[in-house]
């Protein structure tokens, strides 16, 4: 799937300080009927997000104004449980483009690098700070280098390094995606298959 | 030589190449698809004008999004069967095999692989679906996969796969009286968290593992992901072989002598490291239940639910957050708290020996009378087998009523969802809030423990009534 390049970003962020995130809650299962990749951000983190008449619920952190940006910041574990890409979907179509945390789930984590959403894994207490800045100040400010793998509070200069696989790193910065190159292995795969 | 799991064995047998600095480029033997997770990965094939490279090594059914009552009528939901003849017309123009709604051989895609013989040791096999840990019972190398790697495995056969890190799980010494691989699952995950096995893959190994029949050995392997791991697996031997022997697509004649002498040489070398071990005593384990909204929130159905006095920051308000989905309090016990609905199927649970424990311990009694039992067979093929032993008379008298193959009530995407508010003990896999229906609060266990609670409407320990 087509994704934009990532270079550089730099956004305030959405907090969502709650451990084991599961994909039924970013997406719940009677939202993925759809046969098209369209529309999901409607439906990310639906029930936490609207009552039963359809009424935002004020205090989640998507329906507060103080909240906004692009880097959505979520407790440990994030991402858990059912292998749905439309987890993935749902986050970048809203808008965010980088998820920050102390632990993804595998399958989330390759889900998102396949579609150019960038999982930032940082330290706990790193984690923590984030979440305190947020509160001190919800406007205030982060950069996601990619290309320095670093994730910086602005209004403190503090940063923290991240990991990211250099095969990964070169998909996203030029926005590519794992079955061009598949597609294009297609002699080696029939070698090996005999 | 290099001493070698038994996961590296199949791992190392399946690279086709291993990218400078990145991951590996891993062939897959088998693929199975179904309605939900592939509409879209079809759609990115058309886009790209690709053809299915291997149409041959893939197998389509729709089990998510059907209803499991009047299947013989249009599906009511207009989105469902939308999806679900997408699915059809994608096998069609791609010349997969597909096993439609009502055919003999349709099912939830993790049973019936196993079923049909598709599912081997030393395979390959990935899915857009998490459970597709469960074939790991068989010795493989099986885990669920994004839209997008489903996309490539219909275009290359392969994807592309970091190497995980490698556990093993060693639980040793006899299952206590109505103790299953249910619970075992449900108390590994309970004592290394959700998290636990994220980024490793597991071998379970032990007596308690090597004495289980090869649908407690699903059970198990398919609840490997609620711990975080990618899959899980079980090293083939005599029970293993002796399933797979006479299925549809299991080796014939000649071929059948070759296979069985490779997969008794696939097992962990003596010497062979693990990047992390664990020891369980099949004593310590008792029937399990979850009284939380995630799985690892489970404990001996005798057992209170924790104080959480030791919890700080985002661990207690998560704790919290959950009890207060559940309306549940730190202290309470278990056994004793009303239940509303009784769940018995899925990919977890949904198979022939689950529904003969449920019908043996049923058997004789009366469904509570406010208790509302849903029985799902896992496949048409456990269906009929349940018509054949009589099990849906049992049921009938009990009080219940059988219903048709599919997910069901384990994810709600179809009509089976449990009412805002109201209690179910499920023999599925995820106690996730709203995982069974908006509001829904779940209990996972045993089909054992669901029976018990299927004839008192309470929970209940069913050591007590056997």
């Amino acid at each position: 799937m087509a994704y934009d390049k990532f270079k550089t970003l730099t956004s305030r962020a959405v907090p969502l300080p709650v451990e084991n995130v599961d994909t039924d809650q970013i997406i719940p299962a009677r939202f993925l009927k759809a046969v098209e990749r369209k529309g999901f951000g409607d439906n990310l983190f639906r029930d936490w997000r609207y009552n039963k008449a359809n009424q935002p619920i004020e205090d989640f952190p998507l329906n507060d104004d103080r909240y906004e940006g692009k880097i959505l910041v979520g407790g440990k574990n994030f991402g858990s449980g059912s292998s749905r890409e439309h987890a993935i979907w749902a986050i970048y179509d809203y808008g965010f483009r980088v998820v920050v945390s102390s632990f993804f789930a595998d399958i989330f984590k390759g889900n998102a690098l396949n579609n150019g959403l960038l999982p930032v894994i940082v330290s706990p207490a790193f984690l923590e700070k984030i979440f305190q800045a947020i509160e001190n100040d919800p406007s205030t400010q982060f950069e996601v280098d990619l290309e320095n793998q670093k994730f910086t509070l602005l209004a403190t200069g503090e940063s923290e390094e991240f990991e990211i696989n250099p095969y990964k790193k070169h998909c996203l910065q030029n926005g590519l995606d794992d079955i061009d190159f598949l597609v294009g292995m297609k002699e080696e795969i029939e070698a090996f298959e005999k | 030589m290099e001493a070698k799991t038994l996961f590296d064995k199949i791992w190392d047998a399946h690279v086709v190449k291993k990218v400078e600095a990145g991951p590996s480029v891993l062939y897959i033997d088998r693929h199975f698809i179904h309605e939900v997770t592939s509409p879209v990965a079809f759609l990115g094939l058309k886009n790209r004008g690709l053809k299915v490279f291997r149409p041959d090594q893939t197998t389509a059914t729709p089990d998510h999004n059907v209803p499991t009552i009047d299947q013989e009528l249009s599906i009511k939901d207009e989105l469902s069967r939308h999806q679900v003849e997408m699915l059809k017309r994608n096998c069609d123009e791609h010349g997969i095999t597909y096993h439609g709604l009502g055919s003999e051989g349709h099912g939830v895609v993790h049973i019936i692989g196993p079923e049909m013989g598709l599912t081997q040791p030393g395979m390959t096999i990935v899915c857009g679906d998490s459970h597709t840990s469960t074939h790991g019972a068989f010795g493989a190398i099986a885990f669920g996969i994004g839209t997008s790697e489903v996309e490539m495995v219909l275009a290359s056969q392969c994807i592309m796969q970091p190497k995980p890190k490698k556990m093993r799980i060693t639980v040793d010494g006899e299952l206590g009286k109505g103790v299953t691989s249910k619970d075992i699952a449900l108390y590994i995950i309970s004592q290394i968290a959700t998290s636990g096995g994220t980024g490793h893959f597991i071998e379970y190994a032990g007596s308690a593992i090597t004495s289980l029949s090869m649908e407690a050995r699903m059970t198990l392997c398919n609840l490997s992901i609620e711990s975080g791991a990618r899959g899980g697996m079980i090293a083939p031997d005599e029970t293993t072989i002796n399933y797979i022997k006479g299925r549809q697509f299991a080796p014939k004649g000649a071929d059948w002598g070759k296979a069985v002498e490779y997969w008794q040489s696939l097992k962990s070398d003596a010497d062979a490291q693990f990047d992390t071990e664990y020891h369980f005593d099949a004593a310590d384990i008792e029937p399990m239940i979850t009284y939380g909204t995630n799985p690892g929130m489970g404990i001996g159905v005798t057992h209170h639910i924790p104080l959480g006095e030791d919890l700080q920051g985002t661990d207690k308000s998560t704790f919290l957050k959950s009890l207060k989905y559940m309306d549940y309090h730190p202290g309470e016990a278990m056994k004793g708290k009303k239940v509303d609905y009784v769940f018995l199927g899925s990919c977890t649970n949904g198979r022939i020996e689950d529904f003969r424990a449920f019908a043996q311990f049923v058997k004789g009694r009366k469904k509570a009378a406010d208790v509302n039992v849903w029985l799902v067979p896992g496949s048409k093929a456990v269906e009929k087998q349940i018509v054949a032993e009589g099990l849906d008379k049992i049921f009938e008298e009990a009080g219940m009523a059988l219903r048709q193959p599919g997910c069901s009530a384990c994810l709600a995407m179809n009509d089976d969802k449990i009412p805002e508010g109201k209690y179910a003990v499920s023999t599925s896999n995820r106690n996730f809030e709203g995982r069974q229906g908006p509001g829904a609060r779940t209990m996972l266990a045993s089909p054992l423990t669901a029976a018990a609670v299927a004839v008192t409407g309470v929970i209940t320990d069913p050591r007590e009534l056997m």
